[in-house]
């Protein structure tokens, strides 16, 4: 398993930031060369098709950059938003949280699915 | 109907796109709107007033509480004397942009409105009405 880049995003992004962090966290998954980007939205009270678009961007472009991304902590009401506005994110996996958005990239299995697994969700990664 | 309380604000920045988000949260809240609602609210506004900067060239947001009998609602009114859009139909289509964006901002913030009004003449401007109703 390669490195993982953890992305939080902790203030409401003009565009020009957005596409900023979209340029860095491209660069930065060539640099370090990592599996996997998590990116940590739960600090966002709204995402408009904009922030959805660089999501998906940055997805794609992981992508061809052999990288996996999956866009973690989406607050409920965000995403019955998302939906009504018709902003449909192809190619984005989430999670519910980062915790499940690490089981997801470095291939352990989600509890439920599993038997005997216990309740050893909280085992460090 | 009666008007309660009115805010105008300048969009011509980038950074009055964020601005306008929230005044229209804070407007939002104070009117009473459950999380859900806001929500709708600023994700509507953030796409209108990115399509005032982007393509009217600028203008700005009026902001209005409304009461009428039995419920309450938040208008916002967004104009600018841009160059007008020649096919409204078309616009309002799903996916039908002349910039870089996906198109969904007129057709999305309708959808997340009770109400949505489009005036526009080519070359004289644009003005976007949208009003969110809330039962008291």
């Amino acid at each position: 398993m390669g490195s993982l880049l953890l992305v939080t995003i902790q203030v409401d992004m003009h565009d020009r930031l957005a596409m900023a962090l979209q340029d860095d966290l491209t660069a930065k998954i060539a640099e370090t060369a990592a599996k996997g980007v998590l990116i940590d939205i739960s600090a966002l009270s709204i995402v408009d098709s904009f922030i959805g678009r660089m999501l998906a961007n940055i997805a794609n472009m992981a992508r061809v950059l052999d990288a996996q991304t999956i866009v973690v902590g989406m607050q409920p009401a965000v995403a019955i938003t998302l939906v009504e506005l018709g902003m449909t994110m192809p190619g984005v996996r989430t999670a519910l949280n980062v915790e499940r958005g690490m089981q997801m990239l470095t291939g352990r299995a989600v509890d439920g699915d599993v038997t005997s697994e216990g309740d050893g969700e909280s085992a460090a990664l | 109907m009666k008007v309660l309380r009115c805010e105008s604000i300048q969009l011509v920045a980038e950074s009055d796109i964020v601005a306008s988000r929230h005044k229209c949260r804070t407007w939002a809240t104070e009117a009473g709107f459950r999380l859900v609602d806001q929500t709708k609210i600023v994700t509507a506004a953030s796409e209108l007033a990115r399509n005032t900067v982007q393509y009217g060239g600028g203008g700005k947001l009026l902001i209005e509480l409304l009461d009428d009998a039995n419920r309450s609602g938040i208008r916002l009114t967004f104009s600018d004397q841009g160059p007008g859009i020649p096919d409204i139909e078309r616009a309002m289509q799903d996916g039908y942009t002349t910039g870089t964006g996906l198109g969904l901002g007129l057709s999305g913030s309708r959808r997340l409105m009770n109400e949505f009004a489009i005036r526009s003449e080519v070359g004289r401007g644009t003005t976007v009405v949208v009003t969110r109703w809330r039962d008291r």
